[in-house]
């Protein structure tokens, strides 16, 4: 049972926080290191900068992934870039900007501290990446080059062409592969946790299984790292690589660890939008679009006329009109929220009014093709291959799509769960973006995370906690195994007539509905009334054929959907608790006359730390937010 | 549109392969090739039946997990991409449609169209890394690298390691992704102190997992996803060159004064 939130922010100046507290942490000795096993789980931006900084520390790490390849896991997708705050080209950034900017992005529902630390540590990533050898983009004079990116108005973005996340992932997958070589690290590829053991309150290791032969094993260490990622896909549809899920961190929230604001989804504005059926995912057009593309519609609804026959004066550029100050480059919530209000009102283009435009007419005629081309040439080519359309003739439409999530597992200053010796890293914690995330700060995160977070953090835990040794056949692995038995089990025996993606899309489309862009009380009430129904269905009917002991890709994506079917619950718990709008989390009732929401930080200035109870409803602890050194204002971006 | 598909079905690594007719009617131009396949697969859930297994995640052409040999050609007819990027209108309707998996020694299958490519990651493991620790790192202005030689490090980083390039090779051979990885860090002062060591433990491996030899058909650029250049198999070449020159002109100074001693 948790008893008590304690973030374990350190008191005193704000820009010292951590340098005292590294100070204060106890190390561990660099002979007891060779004998402490830690477990990663992941192989992304957090879980392989954290793995192979462990494994050059002298720690025993044991390293899983699902992938057949840590190079896979989702961080790879990441196009835009990655934040630091160099201030290389003198626009007037600091740590300090930084610190605001995600702040105030946010929407003043994160730690200072916490976010303070990030944007110290970023400077450090960079270096840290140059020197693994990442190719990032230069100018002619041989320095790092920047772009600006979403929601801010310097320059500090850091980009490897339109694929930083590939470029930085196998910066730390290399560091990863050195650590492998030497023998600290033992890698473990295509291997799912589907369990979290804990030992007399303390994480102590994993079920997992062998995705090829389908064996089950127990792993025990002295600590356990998630690095798991987000869960954009309970939504059916979103960004995210396909098989990114929620399973790791679910699992381990129904062993005790806190889950946090889950309902803080990230919409983000600028993806393709949905076609028929059996669409996979929504591709992303990336976020630096918006640096010159205008967003609008027509001002009549139902105006089916083509694009060039709409004139000037017929076109509404919402997001101008609304927001003259940053224009088309208003931060993600705000501008999916003001692509939803303009689809509402019946101004949406193309199949089922489900699109906008996003138009280059205007750069393409001051500063010229070429220009363009050579900008965007990649994101025009992929918009011409999947919808057979061409942007330098007509512009592009684009549709909010689910894409990140600042919810996730419960972490104090060390990024330890509620449950002592879980950590928990990258998209998988809650911990630094508050209800919105600026673009290019998850990578920043994941490193941050990984490099130089959690090796001086863990350190401290394994030094100071009692770890006396456990077996793996000791009673909670037994029991943690039988666990995962009867779940392969009981989705192996359904036998029914129906898909697992069929539920998927289902819970997916309820939740897209009731707890997406906008949620309100009655739909949240109904989303939750619909959802336990939705469950016993699968349970009844789902079809998951082949057995449990062999290669079998459908029982795994199977016990992926039916921990959505019950965190989806926990998604719109979160989302009906939190009466007022902020970030991306927006709530019909808590907004002005011109539908801008209203935080309310007298009620709400808290972090929700739900805990797990077995068949009711979860319950809440909140950690309240102390603003001790910025002032939490209107975030108006108008 | 309808098509009619002949896939490589096969149950586990020792078990005989086949190819099994299957026909995807309903499919709409726009769907990916990928999707064609999701389609074909719900069919048969619902019918009882095993699923075709793949492989396949970011479905945007990044991850290099899709690895589908399509009418006899890794990723398909297109250049340039990778089989999820492929859609369903570059096929004329009515069209049969060949489907197997990477074929090569080194990449054993696990399940119809799912292969083992660990063997890649055990090439990265010998050597495709600059070993510095997390720490303790110059300011990354320290070192000026120009634009021109930075973009062609990033054209060899851009490398997915899908492992077409094997499964287009006639010997199976591992040579532009090894060549890639080479010479994104050679290119790179970053990666000079280990330029020597980098390369031969990389050829090492790239043997030892079974790989073959490079037999200058360019067949691997011609369906690489991301159209690395077989420029770099030359710049491989020049670097393994230069190693055995640098480790044996390092090995007769050492030797030298044990030499004396003698
Ligand atoms: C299309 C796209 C573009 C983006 N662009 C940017 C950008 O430009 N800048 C930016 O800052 N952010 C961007 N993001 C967000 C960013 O990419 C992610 O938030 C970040 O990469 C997450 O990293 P991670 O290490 O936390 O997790 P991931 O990279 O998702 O890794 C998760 C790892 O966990 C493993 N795993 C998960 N569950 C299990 C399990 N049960 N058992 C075993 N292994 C498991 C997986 O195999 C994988 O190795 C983008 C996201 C998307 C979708
Ligand atoms: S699925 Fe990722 S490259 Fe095709």
């Amino acid at each position: 049972m948790i008893t008590k939130l304690d973030s374990k922010i350190p008191s005193g100046p704000l820009e010292t926080k951590w340098d005292r507290h590294r100070f204060s942490e106890k190390l561990v000795s660099p002979s007891n290191k060779r004998k402490l096993t830690i477990i990663v789980v992941g192989t992304g931006l957090a879980g392989a900068s954290a793995a192979s900084t462990l494994g050059q520390l002298g720690y025993q790490v044991e390293c899983f992934c699902f992938h057949d390849s840590p190079r896979r896991a989702h961080s790879i997708a990441a196009q835009g870039g990655i934040n630091a705050a160099k201030n290389y080209q003198d626009d007037g950034d600091s740590v300090g900007r930084l610190f605001y900017d995600t702040i105030k992005g946010g929407d003043f529902r994160s730690r200072e501290a916490n976010v303070y630390r990030l944007a110290q540590i970023s400077t450090q990533i960079i270096d840290q990446c140059v020197a693994l050898g990442i190719p990032f983009a230069r100018e002619y004079g041989g320095q790092l080059a920047n772009r600006s990116f979403g929601g801010v108005q310097v320059s500090r973005t850091f980009y490897c062409r339109g694929q930083t996340g590939q470029q930085l992932l196998l910066g730390a997958y290399s560091a990863l592969c050195w650590q492998i070589e030497r023998g600290q690290v033992t890698m473990r590829p295509r291997t799912e946790m589907l369990d979290l053991i804990v030992v007399d309150g303390q994480a102590r290791g994993i079920v997992v299984r062998d995705l090829v032969t389908g064996r089950l094993s127990v792993h025990m260490a002295y600590a356990v790292v998630l690095a798991t990622g987000g869960y954009s896909n309970v939504y059916y549809l979103s960004t995210n690589a396909n098989g990114s899920n929620v399973t790791a961190t679910y699992r381990a929230w129904k062993q005790g660890a806190a889950f946090a604001n889950p309902c803080f989804t990230q919409i983000h504005p600028t993806a393709i939008p949905p076609g028929d059926v059996y669409q996979a995912k929504l591709t992303l057009m990336s976020e630096s679009l918006r640096n010159d593309g205008r967003l609008w519609v027509p001002k009549l609804p139902a105006d089916t006329r083509s694009p060039h026959d709409i004139s000037e004066g017929e076109r509404d550029y919402f997001l101008e009109r609304r927001y003259p100050r940053f224009g088309n480059l208003a931060p993600r919530d705000i501008a999916s929220r003001a692509v939803k209000a303009v689809c509402d009102e019946g101004r949406g283009v193309g199949p089922n009014g489900h699109g906008v435009y996003l138009d280059f007419a205007g750069v393409i005629e001051q500063q010229g093709f070429d220009v363009v081309r050579e900008r965007y040439g990649n994101l025009f080519e992929m918009y011409h291959r999947i919808t057979g359309e061409d942007a330098y003739r007509a512009p592009m439409r684009i549709y909010p799509a689910p894409h990140y999530t600042m919810g996730g597992l419960w972490v104090d200053y060390n990024l330890m769960s509620t449950i002592p010796g879980l950590f928990v890293i990258g998209e998988a914690n809650f911990a630094d973006h508050g209800a919105n995330r600026l673009g290019a700060s998850s990578l920043m995160q994941g490193l941050a995370d990984g490099y130089f977070i959690l090796p001086y953090t863990i350190g401290h835990y394994l030094a100071t906690a009692k770890l006396p040794p456990v077996a793996e056949d000791h009673a909670q692995a037994s029991a943690a195994l039988h666990r995962v038995t009867s779940r392969i089990t009981r989705l192996l025996d359904a036998k029914g007539g129906r898909t697992a993606a069929s539920f998927h899309r289902d819970v997916g489309r309820l939740l897209w509905n009731h707890c997406g862009m906008s949620r309100d009380e009655a739909g949240l009430k109904l989303a939750l009334a619909s959802i336990p129904a939705l469950r016993d269905a699968f349970w009844r009917e789902v079809v998951v054929p082949g057995s449990g002991d062999a290669f079998n890709q459908e029982l795994e994506y199977a016990g992926r959907v039916a921990d959505y079917l019950e965190f989806a619950e926990l998604l719109c718990h979160d989302a009906l608790h939190r009466q007022e709008s902020c970030g991306a989390h927006f709530r019909e009732e808590h907004q002005t006359g011109d539908g801008e929401p209203t935080r309310d930080d007298s009620r709400f200035a808290h972090v929700a730390a739900w805990e797990y109870r077995e068949g009711t409803i979860p319950i809440l602890h909140k950690e309240p937010l102390a603003f001790e050194f910025v002032q939490p204002t209107t975030r108006s971006y108008q | 549109m309808r098509f009619t598909l002949n896939i490589w079905r096969q149950k586990g690594p020792n078990e005989a392969g086949r190819f099994v007719r299957y026909e995807a009617s309903d499919v709409s131009p726009g769907m990916s090739f990928l999707e064609m396949l999701d389609a074909v697969n719900q069919k048969l859930l619902v019918a009882g039946e095993e699923p075709v297994a793949f492989e396949q995640d970011c479905r945007e052409g990044i991850c290099g997990s899709c690895s589908l040999v399509i009418d006899g050609i890794p990723h398909g007819p297109d250049r340039g991409i990778t089989t999820c990027q492929l859609y369903m209108r570059r096929f004329p309707d009515g069209a049969s449609i060949t489907i197997e998996p990477w074929r090569a020694r080194a990449f054993p299958i696990i399940k119809d169209l799912v292969v083992d490519r660990s063997a890649l990651d055990r090439v990265m493991q010998a050597g495709g890394y600059i070993s510095v620790n997390t720490g303790g790192a110059v300011d990354g202005n320290v070192l000026l690298i120009g634009k021109d030689r930075a973009e062609t490090s990033m054209d060899a980083a851009s490398c997915i390691g899908c492992g077409a390039c094997v499964a287009a090779c006639k010997n199976a051979s591992a040579m532009l992704f090894v060549a890639a990885k080479v010479s994104h860090l050679a290119l790179l002062p970053q990666g000079e102190p280990e330029r020597t060591r980098r390369v031969s433990a990389m050829i090492e491996a790239m043997d030892r997992e079974g790989f073959g030899s490079c037999g200058n058909q360019y067949e691997c650029e011609a369906v690489c996803p991301k159209s690395i250049s077989v420029r770099f198999i030359a710049t491989l070449n020049r670097e393994y060159l230069r190693a055995g020159i640098v480790e044996s002109a390092l090995s007769s100074e050492s030797e030298s004064p044990h030499a004396e001693s003698v």
